[in-house]
């Protein structure tokens, strides 16, 4: 009996996180031990079509554990060797890993893994680019495609970023615990920016690109399988959900974006809505509010609401003014100047746009046209609205925004 | 983000480059290869293009059958694009930081041209909606 391709596909995209992270544990040098699994991944690929073995991991780390010692035995590459394992990790710490391969083989190291995939010493292009390498599993080639860069840019970036980890002293161990938070803040962030690449192209011909969001959504819940008490972790996750539930209904048929308030919500994933708000209302009970958990808390107000006037908005608000005592952002009091705006009228919204302005971050920046447009438009200034919705196409670098604020004051301009 | 640095040059026919002594000219030719193996390595190259000269360019509309109507050479211009660089990086600032070194680039006498780079942002896909 033969086994499915996609089914050995499958788990062994689960499978390579794991094993590179016990490989990396073992011999502390990052792209010998990619090879190694690259070729361990390519035997199982193949033989595995007549069964899969009683413990893949084990089975994979094995193959691979071969294939580094058989490399480390070759003469050209001992020197590689030596440089290499020599800086990164002491010999006592190096026999001592060596003994531990069977505890190994219990082990998930996908979290050092992840840690290690977004060290602070890398630029967040690097640290994604990285991450979406080691710990998801994707080819260099699949993750030039998805970022629109040429296959060598993406390979030089790759190879870069683990030198970068190298030159940076980094060590396969998690950080300690006064270290910790702030770098699961990073390894957050870097998920956070794959998930909004991937979401901000939901349509149209892009649609070949790789599915990124549907990518860091599986690695944010693998850090929350691995991490279950922290709740920023579950956060990320929850709005990830109640932001992606809401895909089908973003563009249009000719891949024109719709804003909130005028999609048909029910084209939204309840599904995906459902688990979301379980995950957000969990870890908001955990008492260590952070600004994942509210912004998914925002998104799962909206999410929850049949339509844009049945939207407590108060809840918005009071959600954005949280969020804004956490974090000094200027999107965010803009967000806060709409909710408030949807509470008190658009003319009180336009007095906080007023407060605003002075933002030097906000300067010329297309959303303040963009909100300032919609606000003037509701108050009933049409030559307003006009104006701020040119404003705010001249200034947006997106190409469906602009369509779209475009579109808006070509309508209004077309009333008598 | 990605940005199109765009590099105009002086025109008033040919490419004045075509005239500079061998050794200016190399000079030159060896900065440019080096920018772009700079950027190469960085891992933030996208794409990049040098155009043929003024002398060959024309200027196209379609006419009122939809054929086209063709008009120039342009000596006359002030100046042309002489080519560009489209790089994915990590902020506005690298790229202005990457524009000033192309601008950089030696000219007569190995004295830097200080061309103006026009950096522009390629469109992208917006964010999240709430």
């Amino acid at each position: 009996m033969t086994v499915e391709p996609d089914r050995i596909q499958h788990l062994l995209r689960e499978l390579a996180p794991q094993v590179l992270g016990s490989l990396v544990r073992r011999f502390p040098d990052f792209a010998a031990s990619e090879d190694a699994i690259q070729e361990a991944l390519l035997a199982a690929a193949m033989q595995w079509q007549q069964g899969i073995p009683e413990n893949p991991r084990g089975w994979l780390i094995q193959v691979a554990v071969r294939r580094m010692t058989d490399r480390i035995r070759a003469d050209a590459a001992r020197r590689h060797r030596e440089e290499l394992v020599v800086s990164l990790a002491p010999p006592d710490e190096q026999l001592a890993l060596a003994a531990g391969l069977e505890s190994e083989m219990s082990r998930d190291d996908s979290l050092d893994l992840l840690f290690l995939c977004c060290h602070p010493a890398l630029s967040p292009s690097s640290a994604v680019a990285l991450t979406l390498r080691a710990v998801g599993g994707l080819t260099t080639a699949e993750i030039a495609r998805a970022y629109l860069v040429p296959e060598a840019t993406m390979a030089q970036r790759i190879s870069r970023a683990k030198q970068t980890v190298r030159d940076a002293g980094a060590t396969f161990t998690m950080p300690a615990a006064d270290e910790f938070r702030a770098r699961l803040g990073t390894v957050i962030q870097v998920l956070y920016l794959i998930f909004n690449e991937g979401y901000a192209v939901s349509g149209g011909p892009e649609l070949t690109r790789t599915d990124l969001s549907s990518e860091a959504m599986r690695l944010t819940r693998m850090l929350h399988r691995l991490l279950p008490e922290e709740a920023e972790v579950e956060g990320l996750l929850a709005l990830m959900l109640l932001t992606d539930a809401r895909r089908a209904a973003r563009t249009g048929e000719a891949g024109e974006l719709i804003p909130l308030d005028q999609q048909d919500r029910s084209r939204w994933n309840r599904e995906e809505i459902a688990e979301g708000v379980t995950l957000v209302t969990s870890a908001l009970a955990r008492g260590a509010v952070g600004p994942f958990q509210l912004q998914a808390a925002i998104a799962a107000v909206h999410d929850e609401a049949p339509d844009v006037t049945k939207t407590d908005w108060p809840q918005i608000l009071e959600l954005y003014g949280l969020l804004l005592r956490i974090e000094d952002n200027p999107m965010v009091a803009l967000n806060r100047a709409v909710a408030f705006a949807m509470v008190h009228g658009p003319v009180a919204g336009l007095a906080r746009l007023e407060a605003l302005e002075a933002d030097p971050r906000l300067l010329r920046h297309h959303r303040l046209d963009a909100v300032r447009a919609h606000l003037l438009e509701r108050a009933g200034d049409r030559e307003g609205a006009i104006k701020h919705y040119r404003l705010a196409a001249d200034r947006t670098a997106s190409i469906a925004e602009r369509v779209y604020l475009l579109t808006q004051a070509a309508r209004l301009s077309e009333i008598d | 983000m990605k940005y199109m640095l765009m590099m105009h040059t002086p025109s008033g026919g040919p490419y004045q480059i075509a005239s500079w002594p061998r050794e200016d000219f190399t000079r030159h030719i060896d900065f440019m290869k080096s920018f772009a193996g700079k950027i190469k390595a960085s891992g933030e190259f996208v794409a990049a293009e040098g155009l043929a000269g003024p002398d060959l360019a024309k200027r196209v509309r379609a006419g009122k059958d939809g054929k086209p109507i063709t008009d120039g050479v342009f000596p006359e211009t002030k100046e042309f694009l002489a080519g560009y660089w489209i790089v994915d990086v990590d902020s506005p600032e690298r790229a202005y930081e990457l524009a000033a070194q192309a601008s950089a680039a030696p000219g007569r006498g190995g004295v830097p041209l200080n061309l103006a780079i026009e950096v522009r942002q390629v469109m992208s896909v917006p964010p999240r909606d709430d």
